[in-house]
């Protein structure tokens, strides 16, 4: 791994003087990193288990046992697709091989050029009008293929 | 004049372009934009309604581009084809008895004026002027029991913390709605929001906590977002804090964000990720009600039974327990989901059947295929086949056909579902999302995969029936919480509803 790199442990330390001192910090403290860097840097965990009294091992535990943190830096853009009951009963299995396809990845990977990251969610609470996709953080729903295309392009023209 | 315009802010509407509808509006002049909830017609949203004289008019579902359209509408008649006339008297709404969602939808979710003009904090002024025994036994009385899914006494939950004698206890809501086919804690959240706060702040006065916690998933940030804008809202109200509403008593109230892992709507696992742990099920005992959160006295509670409590104050246990069947008493908001005309959210008294929901709500499906089975209370639900469809909504006659009510979501699968790719799937996601804590929820959901697989590529098949059966009676009976123990449901009820499906397939 490369050394860490300021601004990775700029935002480790932010978020620990912002959130360390709540009750049970852990969680509140990787949001916080997530949220300013779009994943949590491994160089940063000494950091954060140092300041909260825990040891290295209980933080990288809880880092991997939750889904939606990420290690790795993310791709411009994050596109997330719905794989959950809901949406495969309206067409969701065909949406998520199509959004595979088109990107040329699988769950949890970044397309070669860095642009986007795709990834499994499993309900987004829009189960009347499914399938649904969220990117960027902007849910949509009754998600074509066509319609899927679309809102990649409209973000690729932004 | 000025015309009131309401365009919802609910994550469905969001998704079927609300916000664009919203700026189309506030771009014309006379216009003021209130953002509501949602009211649950999730088949016509977007839909906007106008302020009239005759009450509010709707028009769903709305694209920005229909604006111009509606605005020279309201300027002349209001007709329009997408006019769905006054909302309250639509058929699909005015057939429901709403009584934890009678403001969502109605109110501005942010404002506490709005909130307290159409009935809410009644409950909590009742709360204040009774002892603290007598609000847990109104709870009790009133027949609640948990809508998250396990259906258990909410009142004899509240009355084992209440009878603890501790300096620190807490109130938390169980916020993190995994069930796919589920939307109505979110829905509530977003647009009602005060109606969660206050029932949190009943419990906090009647069990003697003074700080709150609301678990809510990542996967929702719209209904984060309006948490904490009521929360603040409430507190500056003089509602929540040191001193809520003069009485000398504290409840503090705070948001937490839950990070993508289902196990932890299990209550002690959401206890163990509100203390910044891995979500890892607690063994019980200690129960929750005695040792919960950061070893203190805790109320966990999922957001529509707390959101129940409020109405259930204000109207008295009687009223609330008058509508249901049998031990199923009160309301329950249903969730139409999958494969529907007319998807959305119906609360009813308990004791509607399936058939009205699926048929006289939900239209049938939205493909024009037959229904083939129903999934209902999320991925650890039972697939309910037609023949079980005037099976009424109520825990003790689902239990009896073998399935349950949950947190009352109902995904509908036309005839082209596989069942034997579906009772895969609940294996594959029982396995992804296992704490890993325990053996028959750890390994048992892979094994479960691959004897599917073996199962449908003919390999030795009676075998792999005879170790499907035995591997779900392991997980049933050797799983530490409902996602072991649970997973075999979905998986045993598509064996038994359509053994032709797991027919072994002949690959070409």
């Amino acid at each position: 791994m490369s050394s860490p790199e300021a601004h990775e442990l700029a935002a480790v330390e932010a978020a620990i003087e912002r959130f360390g001192q709540q009750p049970g910090p852990l969680l509140v403290v990787l949001h916080g990193v997530q949220d300013s860097l779009g994943y949590i840097p491994t160089a940063g965990i000494p950091r954060i288990a140092e300041a909260l009294h825990l040891s290295r091992a209980e933080v990288h535990g809880v880092v991997t046992f939750y889904h939606y943190f990420r290690t790795h830096k993310p791709g411009r853009r994050v596109v997330q697709v719905c794989r959950a009951e809901a949406c495969q009963a309206r067409g969701g299995a065909a949406l998520e091989a199509h959004a595979k396809s088109r990107l040329g990845v699988d769950f949890h990977e970044t397309t070669t050029d860095g642009a986007t990251t795709l990834e499994a969610v499993y309900c987004l609470g829009n189960c009347a009008t499914g399938p649904a996709v969220r990117i960027d953080g902007r849910l949509h729903g009754a998600v074509t293929a066509e319609r899927f295309d679309a809102l990649l392009a409209a973000g690729e023209s932004k | 004049m000025i015309v009131r315009i309401y365009v919802p802010k609910d994550a469905t509407a969001l998704s079927l372009g609300a916000d664009e509808v919203a700026q189309a509006f506030a771009a014309a002049p006379g216009v003021e934009i209130v953002r509501n909830g949602s009211r649950g017609i999730l088949w016509l949203e977007p839909l906007v309604e106008v302020v009239t004289p005759a009450g509010r008019v709707g028009y769903g579902p709305v694209a920005a581009a229909d604006v111009p359209g509606i605005l020279a509408a309201i300027a002349k008649d209001g007709a329009h084809p997408l006019n769905v006339g006054v909302v309250d008297e639509h058929p699909w709404l005015k057939s429901q008895q709403r009584l934890t969602f009678a403001r969502v939808g109605i109110v501005d979710p942010a404002s506490v004026a709005d909130y307290v003009a159409h009935g809410g904090y009644a409950g909590l002024a009742k709360a204040l002027a009774m002892a603290p025994a007598d609000v847990v036994k109104a709870v009790t009385d009133s027949g609640l029991r948990g809508r998250g899914g396990a259906a258990f006494p909410t009142g004899i939950k509240w009355k084992t913390v209440h009878d603890q004698a501790a300096s620190q206890k807490y109130v938390t809501c169980n916020a993190d709605e995994g069930d796919s086919g589920t939307f109505a804690d979110r829905m509530l959240m977003e647009g009602d929001p005060l109606t969660l706060v206050e029932g949190m702040t009943i419990a906090g006065i009647a069990v003697g906590a003074t700080q709150g916690y609301i678990y809510c998933r990542v996967e929702y940030p719209e209904a984060i977002a309006a948490l904490r804008i009521a929360i603040a809202a409430a507190t500056a109200a003089g509602y929540l804090g040191g001193n809520v509403c003069g009485s000398g008593k504290r409840f503090e109230l705070d948001v937490r964000v839950a990070a993508g892992a289902y196990v932890c709507g299990e209550e002690t696992s959401m206890l163990e990720s509100l203390e910044g742990k891995r979500g890892e099920v607690r063994v019980r005992p200690p129960l929750p009600a005695i040792k919960g959160l950061f070893g203190c006295p805790t109320i966990v509670n999922n957001v529509i039974s707390l959101a129940s409590v409020p109405v259930i104050l204000a109207r008295g246990a009687d009223f609330y327990k008058n509508y249901g069947v049998g031990r199923s008493m009160g309301t329950l908001p249903m969730q139409l989901a999958g494969n529907l005309k007319r998807g959305g959210l119906v609360e009813r008294a308990f004791g509607v059947t399936l058939r009205e929901l699926l048929y006289d709500y939900g239209g049938g499906t939205v493909s024009g295929r037959p229904i083939k089975a129903v999934q209902v209370g999320g991925p650890l639900g039972a697939y309910v086949p037609p023949q079980h469809f005037d099976t009424p909504m109520d825990y003790e006659a689902f239990t009896a056909v073998g399935a349950l009510v949950g947190h009352g979501g109902i995904v509908v699968f036309d005839d082209t579902a596989d069942m034997a790719k579906l009772a895969r799937y609940a294996f594959e996601f029982c396995a992804i999302e296992s704490c890993g804590k325990c053996t028959p929820c750890r390994i048992g959901s892979t094994r479960g995969a691959n004897v599917i697989d073996g199962l449908l590529a003919g390999d030795r098949p009676d075998e792999q029936r005879r170790l499907l059966d035995d591997l779900c009676e392991t997980m049933i009976q050797g799983s530490l919480c409902g996602l072991g123990g649970m997973t075999p449901f979905p998986v045993q009820s598509a064996l038994k509803h359509f053994p032709d499906d797991f027919a072994p397939r002949h690959r070409h």
